[in-house]
């Protein structure tokens, strides 16, 4: 038996767990090695900072240190000072721009497709053995062909995210479509509705809860794959941010793209799921 | 005899290895009220698709209004048996759909007067804006009659419509489809295995086998006198005994008669009986 809890129960135990969490955390990572104190050339020194050039290691960022960037990042997320010095809010709306279109792109090809293999069982069985043997391709291993074939690594970006939304969205569709209840066709066929009225104000309505599940789906997978899409392809994007603070050992600032990341991702989802509640229906 | 509105002319129905049905003559004439009494099983409802359209026989066809049906058509718009109501769209909406089908050129705010006044003649004013899921079983089937009856059908077709609901709302809206289709003086084909619903409804009653290769035993006129209301139905001289008629031949005849067709039979021409005559000589001895 599942009991309901009273929210402020919840949240009050999350908040401890965070605040023990990040408590230990901050206890655990104490300052690192400061090296040992052998002089060495102060240029090598000025090159790598005096630390490091002394031997000693960078240490885990806590969070207080942690939370003193994020306010600095955030107070102008905005600003470009050249091409690799952007803010992360920048870099967000990068990445945010390339889900968009290869996503948008994805919607328009799969939902229309989705609804003719859900329509017609021979189009469904000619096209599912191509759909069973691509679908389960890691998008990322497109990337190659797209760079050679489009040659902009930007658009090649969008295309690896399209062709990872595009299935979940097309399976979704034409399970839907094929789902929609006999009798409802029935309905439509008996008052002479005609094929496309047919799919706009039947089976369309009666599908749209499954096609939004596969939306859903599509969105969070091309959330996930465009940072590792913009690691490989650089630039812009939050995904490039990341590696370039991995090359700058800026431990603090890729924590806090891990935080942007989930909570940009969390926030897709829910506009989804918003959507989705629209267009349910309740038998 | 006039040419009747519906005929049934030599249907059959089989799958593979299985016929439901063979050789199936019947005709519903216009303003007629016709029952479809069998079993489950008997092929009742796929007799009631193939006159919707939405079902084809393999043999034999169906004339309607003197021209063979291809396929479905709002002249004969269906009750199903489950209400059938789109559950995204309102009561309101639902009626509209159907209006919309029929009448393609009308704006919205036409098809939503419309809609109402289609409610209203079914008692669910009141309940245009809301949904199935907030609408009681007896409501949804409600809406169910008011889309049908929207379209102004030639002919209403209902597959057992009141079978999924409780006695009363059952009686309630039996006594509301009697007074509909009285007013509209409409045409209308319905299948049951209700006895009483047979009886107070229909003008005549088929009656057919258990399947397979089920077939149309007898045709039962209703004689009695119309308009007939539950209240009053069995203390009618005659209800007893065309009652007991179509009990007994559901408890056993279509059972016995199943299969086997006597020599004489003449699938053309199944035989009709009045039963609810027959004890009036009695009575007066």
């Amino acid at each position: 038996m599942h009991r309901t809890v009273p929210f402020w129960q919840q949240a009050l135990l999350s908040a401890l767990l965070l605040g023990l969490f990040l408590g230990a955390w901050e206890l655990a990572a104490g300052r690192g090695g400061g090296g040992t104190g052998v002089a060495v050339d102060p240029e090598y020194a000025a090159l790598l900072g005096q630390a490091a050039a002394q031997g000693g290691q960078t240490p885990f960022p806590r969070p207080s240190e942690i939370a003193v960037r994020l306010w600095e990042l955030l107070r102008d997320p905005f600003y470009v000072r050249g091409t690799n010095d952007q803010g992360i809010g920048v870099q967000v709306a990068y990445s945010l721009l390339r889900v968009a279109a290869g996503f948008g792109l994805a919607a328009l090809v799969a939902i229309p497709l989705g609804f003719l293999i859900g329509m017609s069982p021979l189009l469904s069985g000619a096209l599912n053995p191509f759909i069973q043997v691509l679908r389960p391709v890691s998008p990322l291993a497109w990337m190659p062909l797209a760079l050679f074939t489009i040659k902009d690594s930007a658009i090649s970006s969008i295309f690896v995210i399209f062709i990872c939304s595009v299935w979940p969205m097309l399976l979704n569709t034409a399970f839907g479509v094929q789902s929609v209840r006999r009798e409802w066709l029935n309905v439509a066929r008996t008052l002479e509705a005609g094929t496309l009225r047919t799919a706009f104000r039947v089976i369309l309505p009666a599908a749209a809860p499954t096609i939004l599940t596969g939306m859903r789906i599509s969105i969070g997978i091309a959330w996930l794959v465009i940072v590792a899409a913009e690691m490989l392809v650089g630039g812009t994007g939050i995904g490039y941010w990341v590696w370039n603070q991995w090359n700058n050992l800026s431990l603090s600032d890729i924590v806090i793209a891990i935080l942007l990341i989930g909570i940009v991702g969390l926030l897709l989802d829910r506009a989804l799921g918003a959507v989705q509640r629209l267009v349910a229906w309740q038998d | 005899m006039q040419h009747p509105y519906v005929s049934f002319e030599g249907v059959t129905r089989a799958y593979p290895g299985h016929v439901v049905f063979r050789d199936l003559w019947f005709g519903v004439n216009r303003g007629e009220f016709v029952c479809l009494v069998g079993h489950s099983g008997c092929g009742k409802t796929t007799v009631l698709n193939i006159l919707a359209g939405l079902d084809a026989p393999n043999a034999g066809g169906v004339i309607v209004d003197g021209q063979e049906i291809s396929g479905p058509s709002l002249d004969r718009a269906v009750i199903f048996q489950g209400h059938a109501l789109m559950p995204w769209m309102t009561a309101e909406q639902n009626v509209a759909f159907a209006l919309s089908c029929r009448h393609p050129g009308w704006g919205k705010a036409k098809l939503r007067d419309a809609a109402r006044a289609a409610l209203e003649k079914v008692g669910l004013g009141q309940a245009a804006d809301r949904k199935p899921a907030m609408l009681s079983g007896g409501m949804k089937q409600r809406v169910g009659i008011a889309r049908a009856l929207a379209i102004e059908p030639k002919m209403l077709l209902m597959d057992e419509p009141f079978s999924a609901l409780d006695a009363l709302t059952r009686g309630a809206l039996q006594d509301e489809v009697a007074r509909l289709v009285a007013e509209a003086n409409q045409t209308a084909f319905m299948i049951t295995h209700d006895v009483d619903e047979a009886i107070l409804l229909a003008d005549r009653i088929l009656l057919m086998t258990n399947g397979p290769d089920a077939r149309c035993a007898e045709v039962v006129m209703n004689t009695l006198p119309k308009p007939r209301n539950r209240a009053t139905l069995h203390k009618l001289p005659g209800y007893h005994a065309l009652r007991d008629h179509i009990l007994e031949f559901l408890l056993t005849r279509s059972r016995t008669l199943a299969g086997t067709r006597p020599a004489d039979w003449d699938p053309k021409s199944p035989p009709d009986v009045r039963p609810a005559d027959a004890p009036l000589p009695a009575a007066a001895e």
